[in-house]
């Protein structure tokens, strides 16, 4: 701090302080709304304070077969839905990325170029923009509600290739030369060398994938008919659509709790990594 | 760009593209020149027969008032979201910065919410506001204002600008914290020693200083709430009352899949790609711009 | 252990021609130093006989094999590499064994080769740390290490103490030094410090612009510099340089002064003298106007002009000598220190 005033510094944690109490809100209301039990969610106002029915919704909520009036799978099973989606994303972006900006950056091919503009082409094309098209395709080829079709169309990614690319890219050439001389090929240099030295960028990669294919909405919405492909982000709408006719919102909240917990802890366990990859790769 | 020293030629290279480029193919550059092929193509309301009408969709689009309002309610929306959270996380930030204890405590406690999907963030202000339990509605209800979103299209539209701003909050304050991080220390002493005092300082030295990061926030929010706010949408609003609330992408998936107007709603996406096109050459520019700093 | 020949080699890059047909004949266990200023293509040479770079023409063998097409990895030479390109996630001792391992040797005599390479240049005690835990010249120590383990046929240096503080660079130049003779194994040095080229090497091949000006011992280099370029680039501080003209066997400077000189030349010529070959001699021909003097302790640098002209002479005397600005002092230059070269063309005219 430049210079000593007091007052300055009090006023920037009070404005702190309700800043974090602001964001927090909204998820201190679903914390308070899945520890009470169905009937006292219903009377306004709703309580501010956490009651005492939290692990009985929580069993009921991940062990039950879902909100009565919906056509939703039991929690647990959603979760897990979510979990594989979110993993293959991860995994699947992050290896095809690595191949590609491999190939890009070491060795030398006709259509390198080609091939590069090809994959930026891809930023130019969020799902929002081909829905009806790519869904379309995806029935073609028979991949509605499975794990194949939820990820596969997300997988491609522009923005880890182009990451990956300028991580290599840092990569002192010697290293590459060094290795020739001793002996590496292609493939051997990429696992013994090119991999270890990406490993931190890998790792926060797969923290802002984590959280991207947790998060996923519209793809899954569209191929997901089956109750047991459904993933717990989805589910939201289902139960919200649900509660205008049998309002539970204890189990709302404690699902919208549960859909939200991993990727949160994921984000506040690895923070920096998080921090760094969310830099690094903002488009 | 390229190494200086190579692999010598092979296969291999190709092999080590062709699963990004086939997934690509197959999903992004297909299924786009689709849309693009459907966008000149009007289907019969029984799906028999398609006629090929070249500019036919686009040119409704442009004659259509709703599809202008709608255009104009998603600017409207998406300026709405980009300033609303930009200037929270602006102030956050600019405290954070100034306290030497605790600013990446106040960060932790600020960054979690970028990994709530928006449609949770829906969810959860939706709770709130709902017009006969919400905390909101009920303070709202002392002071003698009536909230139901459910009929009032502009409380509906607020509520969703909150959801969606309230999420990205976390994205904007980590940038803006990061770039105000990066000033050197000995400009703001120099400020510091010329006379200005605190909110002086951030006004006319660490807020210029950032430009460069508020421009780049602005594609960034704006990206976002063009395209990642679906969820929001469908699950608060579906884009109600009385399209209230309905955006370009919104749209896009309402007239395609609910309405199955296939040449409509491809003329749509279509647009939605230039778009995409140029929001991604305006960020690519400002990201170079912004390395300089 | 092995020669290797260098044939008529070139290289291009696009429109560029960088090298321009380098022929060089090095002996087995020879110490073969690459000198010249930097961009002069001193790397890419070094890089083409490593194999890291295409050959544009030319030929390189190595034994007797030419080795155009072969990788690298199967020429069977080792390279230190100037920023030692370690790889940073691998302990020394991991460093060290990677070629071998790749090479499928077995666990034991792996083991045994990097113990012995550690003991001999004595990094016995880091093995397991990695380089970012080590000092530089410590480093420097593991690329060697790197590259003798490996027991290879010839040993490629590009500028390999360029990274270390001036003190250390001795201290290794010697090492390396002792180590090659100790080794025996053919060894090609880039640098473009000319003193560490004349300690190192057997033979340095002083390269400008892509041509090979000389390539000789440092003895002949000093002495009997073929080009302009090898005399003012060897030796410091730099030989002289006076304009003068050749006419009957007598070389007239610029401020009118003669001296014999070859026979049978005629027309400008560049007279060069070393700055320690000048003699002090109050009757000497070449009249020198102080400027300024460096007193460097064991000798004295004099700077100043040729009298009579704006030419720029520098003369190294032995010891202390207190010199005043604006001063005339007289030198002779002994007839077998002499040097003269043409002024087109640079090269040397033989007395
Ligand atoms: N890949 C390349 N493409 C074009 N020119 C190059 C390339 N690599 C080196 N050069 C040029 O070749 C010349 C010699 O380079 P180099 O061998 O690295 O010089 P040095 O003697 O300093 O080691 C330089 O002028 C350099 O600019
Ligand atoms: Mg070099």
């Amino acid at each position: 701090m430049v210079e000593n005033r007091p007052f300055v510094t009090i006023l920037a944690h009070l404005v702190l302080i309700f800043g974090v109490a602001l964001v927090a809100l909204p998820v201190w209301i679903t914390f308070v709304g899945a520890s009470h039990d169905g009937a006292r969610m219903l009377q306004a106002p709703i309580p501010m304070w956490p009651g005492d029915q939290f692990f009985v919704n929580l069993r009921q909520t991940f062990l039950g077969n879902g909100l009565d009036g919906t056509r939703t799978a039991p929690v647990w099973m959603m979760m897990f839905n979510s979990l594989v989606m979110a993993m293959m994303i991860a995994v699947g972006k992050i290896a095809i990325s690595l191949l590609s900006a491999y190939a890009i950056v070491y060795f030398k091919f006709p259509f390198r170029m080609g091939v590069f503009w090809m994959i930026f082409i891809t930023l130019m094309l969020p799902v929002e923009v081909r829905i009806l098209p790519t869904f379309e395709v995806i029935a073609d080829l028979g991949m509605l509600n499975s794990y194949w079709g939820l990820t596969v169309p997300l997988i491609a990614s522009a923005t880890a290739t182009f990451m990956f690319r300028q991580v290599f890219l840092t990569i002192p050439d010697e290293m590459l030369e060094s290795a020739r001389i001793d002996g590496a090929g292609p493939m051997r240099f990429f696992w013994d060398i090119l991999l270890p030295l990406s490993r931190t960028n890998i790792a926060a990669l797969f923290v802002i994938l984590f959280i991207y294919g947790w998060n996923q909405y519209l793809w899954p919405l569209l191929i997901t008919t089956d109750a047991n492909m459904m993933t717990i982000v989805v589910s939201i709408k289902q139960m919200l659509e649900a509660s205008e006719q049998t309002p539970q919102w204890n189990i709302i909240m404690m699902t919208a709790l549960l859909a939200m917990v991993p990727p949160i802890i994921v984000v506040i366990a690895m923070q920096r990594l998080f921090v760094k990859g969310l830099t690094e790769t903002d488009k | 760009m390229l190494k200086r020293v190579h692999f010598p030629p092979s296969l291999l290279p190709y092999l080590l593209v062709a699963p990004q480029v086939i997934i690509t193919v197959v999903f992004f550059i297909w299924p786009a020149s689709q849309a693009v092929y459907q966008s000149f193509l009007v289907e019969d309301a029984f799906g028999l027969s398609t006629e090929f009408v070249w500019f036919e969709n686009f040119t409704y689009l442009w004659n259509s008032r709703q599809y202008l309002d709608t255009f104009g309610r998603t600017i409207y929306f998406s300026a709405a979201v980009a300033f609303l959270s930009m200037s929270f996380a602006l102030i956050l930030a600019g405290f954070a910065d100034r306290v030497i204890r605790g600013s990446t405590i106040y960060r932790t406690l600020l960054i979690w919410p970028y990994a709530v999907a928006p449609v949770l963030a829906g969810a959860l202000w939706l709770f709130m506001f709902n017009p006969t339990l919400g905390i909101i509605p009920f303070m709202l209800d002392n002071v003698g204002y009536d909230w139901n979103h459910y009929l009032n299209g502009n409380q509906a539209m607020c509520l969703v600008i909150i959801a969606a701003a309230w999420k990205q909050v976390a994205y904007n304050f980590l940038f803006y914290l990061a770039a105000m991080q990066s000033i050197p220390k000995s400009i703001i002493e120099a400020a510091a020693i010329d006379g200005a005092g605190p909110f002086r300082r951030f006004a006319t030295v660490i807020f210029p200083l950032i430009s460069p990061t508020t421009f780049f926030l602005l594609v960034v929010n704006a990206v976002y709430a063009f395209f990642e706010t679906f969820g929001i949408i469908h699950a608060v609003t579906q884009g109600g009352p009385a399209n209230a609330t309905t955006t370009l992408v919104y749209k896009v998936y309402n007239d395609g899949f609910i309405g199955l107007d296939l040449g409509g709603s491809a003329a749509q996406s279509v647009i939605l790609m230039i778009l995409v096109i140029a929001m991604t050459v305006v960020q690519f520019r400002f990201i170079e711009k912004r390395v300089q700093y | 252990m092995a020669e290797i020949k260098l044939d008529s080699l070139t290289k291009t890059y696009g429109p560029t021609q960088v090298l321009y047909h380098v022929h060089a004949d090095i002996e087995d266990g020879e110490f073969v130093v690459i000198v010249g200023p930097s961009g002069c293509g001193k790397s890419t040479l070094l890089r083409m006989i490593a194999g890291l770079e295409s050959i544009t023409t030319g030929e390189v063998s190595i034994g007797d094999k030419v080795v155009n097409g072969l990788e690298p990895a199967d020429r069977d030479i080792a390279m230190v590499f100037q920023n030692y390109a370690l790889y940073p996630h691998m302990s020394v001792r991991q460093n060290m064994a990677y070629g071998l391992k790749i090479r499928k040797q077995p666990k034991a005599e792996i083991e045994r080769r990097v113990q012995e390479a550690a003991d001999i240049l004595e990094i016995g005690q880091y093995l397991d740390r990695k380089p970012r835990q080590l000092s530089g010249g410590q480093r420097q120590r593991v690329a060697m290490g790197r590259a003798i383990v490996r027991d290879p046929q010839v040993f490629l240096f590009d500028e390999p103490l360029s990274n270390l503080d001036a003190k250390l660079r001795v201290q290794m130049r010697l090492e390396i030094r002792k180590l090659q003779k100790r080794l025996g194994v053919t060894s090609i040095f880039v640098t473009h410090d000319q003193v560490e080229a004349m300690t190192l090497g057997d033979r340095l091949m002083v390269l400008n612009a892509g041509y090979v000006e000389q390539f000789g011992t440092p003895i002949e280099l000093y002495d009997r510099p073929a080009t302009i370029f090898v005399a003012g680039f060897i030796g410091s501080p730099a030989m002289n340089f006076l304009p003068a003209t050749a006419a009957n066997g007598t070389v007239t400077l610029g401020n009118g002064v003669s001296l014999p000189g070859a026979d049978g030349v005629s027309g400008p010529v560049t007279f060069g003298i070393r700055p320690e070959h000048l003699v002090p001699d109050d009757t000497g021909p070449i009249r020198v106007c102080v400027q300024l003097f460096e007193a460097l302790g064991a000798n004295t640098l004099l700077h100043g002009v040729l009298e009579g002209t704006e030419t720029a002479v520098v003369v190294s005397l032995p010891g202390h000598v207190t010199l005043e600005p604006g001063e005339t002092r007289s030198f002779s230059a002994p007839p077998a220190a002499q040097h003269l070269f043409d002024s087109d063309s640079g090269a040397r005219i033989e007395p």
